[in-house]
């Protein structure tokens, strides 16, 4: 993947000139020595340990031996893996746009300064992010349950019967609500920030001109901001991508919806740790990394151009 | 009303972030009810699952089956739901506490050390394959950590590390994020004339950097161990596959072995420890970050965040 562009301003300056540079030249690494150490440890020897357990199989008779892309091309014909990769590619065709939607907005209304109590607002909206994914998902569980809920406060006080929200058919948009929930707060944040450090002679410029409000959200503020909203798509990506601790916790409450295969990394995980099958569950997630690695970067190629 | 935007200047003795600048409106901006009122719809939601928690953690097992949700029951039972909390199993969820403040403390302490060092190579040294470091770790980046977890686990075992708290510390120490975020931070943040000068005066590199480039990264590493310690405090991907001993859980792993009990056959149905549990486990991280509010702020202005 290419570098990220930091944002303008931003940029490292160069270098000390290059006076001592033979005695100064190994100096860096030793400052960033201990880093790189423990990164190759929890990030490249993982990676590498992957793809040599993705090329064998461990089979009872002949024990460990090479299969080149046997696994590979048994991984493109599970239809298993396929399912779930198809409910993490539906979820966050819906599930990123609106939490990120929402998001922006709450941004822009924060960046306009027509709020009463405006840190109040900014500081209730992000707080779910300091809530562990476990907890959040417990919490709504909870809420969604028909026996101590809030659906059985709605149900009862009006009269309804509301969906079940842990009903197979319901479950993804109640993932989607929690997700959304955590993370809404956090990227509003994002947008924020790069909101603030817009220079303020745009907006003397944009006001001479006699620009509306909404011009000048569509014309200045939205393009400054491009590149944090094209960093927030990707991350978001990721996440939806690996999605994996709310339909695990969720299981138990909803056991008939929530299959252990439900998403690409949910499979992985049985795979290796209820099926003992290393080698696949290798195979599975070396290609999930790739499908999320092209996508974030035809997302990051697509949203750096101009006049997108 | 409008402070300009000050641009990063050359050094100046005394370097100072690019401060958020107010907010910039034509003319006044008149307050607008309708939108405050929409804002509140958005405070309702991110809210009221919090106050239904805190509402909860004062029921009963019972209460909690007979009583509104969003109202308390007849019996206050938040005291006596906290001493059970910690005397349940031999008080297993103190330990896990202790447990979660030691990954917390070595793991994201130890991760924004690295990432201080770290970045500081990066924005003032020029070193063999600096280029190639930097490109390396922004591509980690968006490699699913999941998927990195089956491998880690199986290289672990091998190591005899498994079911150690070793295993949960040695993968939080790396925050490739945080070695970003000092990296935008010290560049701007450190006068490289002032690295220069200290050299000059004889001063050797590591007490360069420990006497004048750390006192100005401040801000930046309370930036970068709030974001470590939420990633530190919050994880369970990586302790549930390590871990199988509950004496080492993490607070979040306990919580939910906690909950998964009551669906097995004979399990002790303890849901009103869940949630107390649940509420324990938030408020200190809550209240951190209320504490800390302007460190953070500032920290994600000058990164333009991303993680």
């Amino acid at each position: 993947m290419k570098t990220l562009q930091p944002p303008a301003a931003a940029e490292p300056r160069p270098a000390p000139p290059p006076a001592k540079k033979d005695r100064r030249s190994w100096t860096g690494w030793g400052f960033i020595g201990p880093f790189v150490a423990v990164f190759a440890l929890v990030f490249l020897a993982p990676i590498a340990y992957s793809i040599y357990l993705s090329l064998f199989r461990d089979q009872l008779i002949g024990g460990n031996h090479f299969v080149g892309l046997d696994n590979y091309t048994q991984a493109l014909q599970d239809s298993q893996f396929w399912d779930s990769l198809a409910r993490v590619g539906l979820f966050l065709l819906i599930q990123v746009p609106i939490m990120l939607g929402i998001a922006l907005l709450v941004a822009l209304a924060l960046d306009s300064g027509r709020l009463y109590g405006k840190s109040f607002f900014r500081i209730t909206i992000f707080l779910p992010y300091a809530v562990p994914a476990v907890v959040a998902t417990l919490m709504w569980g909870f809420m969604y349950g028909t026996k101590y809920g809030l659906v059985r406060d709605i149900n009862d006080a009006f009269g309804v019967t509301l969906p079940n929200l842990l009903s197979p058919d319901w479950v993804l948009a109640s993932i989607g609500n929690i997700v959304t929930w955590e993370f809404v707060g956090y990227n509003m944040l994002i947008f924020y920030s790069a909101l603030r450090v817009i220079p303020t002679s745009l907006y003397e410029a944009a006001e001479i001109d006699g620009a509306s409000q909404w011009r000048i959200v569509r014309s200045i503020k939205l393009p400054a901001i491009r590149g944090s909203i094209v960093i927030a798509t990707i991350f978001s990506i990721i996440g939806s991508f690996q999605l994996f601790n709310e339909p695990s916790i969720l299981r138990p409450l909803a056991p008939n919806a929530l299959t252990t295969d439900y998403t690409p990394n949910f499979y992985t995980y049985s795979l290796s740790f209820n099926g003992q099958q290393h080698n696949y569950s290798a195979t599975v997630a070396i290609i999930m990394g790739l499908i999320t690695m092209v996508v974030a970067y035809v997302v990051q190629l697509r949203g750096m151009r101009k006049g997108a | 009303m409008t402070t300009s935007v000050t641009t990063p200047a050359p050094a100046k003795s005394a370097p100072k972030l690019r401060t958020p600048r107010k907010a910039y409106v034509p003319g006044k901006p008149r307050r607008s009810k309708l939108l405050t009122g929409l804002m509140a719809l958005m405070v309702l939601y991110t809210v009221v699952p919090l106050i239904w928690l805190i509402i909860s953690a004062t029921k009963t097992q019972d209460g909690l089956a007979d009583s509104n949700g969003l109202w308390f029951a007849k019996h206050f039972a938040l005291w006596s739901n906290i001493s059970d909390t910690f005397t349940y199993h031999d008080g297993i969820f103190g330990r896990w506490l202790l447990n979660t403040l030691l990954y917390v403390v070595l793991g994201a302490g130890g991760a924004t050390l690295l990432a201080v060092l770290g970045g500081y190579a990066l924005a003032k040294f020029d070193f063999p394959g600096k280029k190639g470091i930097f490109a390396v770790v922004i591509g980690a980046v968006a490699v699913p950590g999941t998927a990195l977890a089956v491998p880690t686990f199986l290289m672990f075992s091998k190591m005899g590390l498994t079911d150690t708290p070793w295993a949960v510390i040695i993968p939080s120490l790396v925050s490739p994020f945080g070695l970003y975020l000092m990296w935008v931070f010290a560049a701007e943040a450190i006068p490289t004339e002032l690295l220069e000068a200290a050299r000059m005066d004889g001063a050797g590199e590591v007490r360069t950097f420990f006497q004048v480039a750390l006192p100005l990264l401040a801000p930046g590493i309370v930036t970068v161990l709030l974001f470590t310690t939420v990633a530190t405090w919050n994880n369970y991907f990586l302790p549930l596959i390590m871990l199988k001993d509950p004496d080492w859980y993490p607070l979040t792993l306990g919580l939910s072995s906690w909950s998964a009990q009551a669906q097995t056959i004979g399990g002790d149905v303890i849901f009103n420890l869940v949630i107390t549990g649940s509420l324990l486990t938030i408020l200190p991280l809550i209240a951190v970050f209320l504490l800390l509010q302007k460190y953070w702020q500032s920290g994600l202005s000058a990164g333009s965040v991303k993680e």
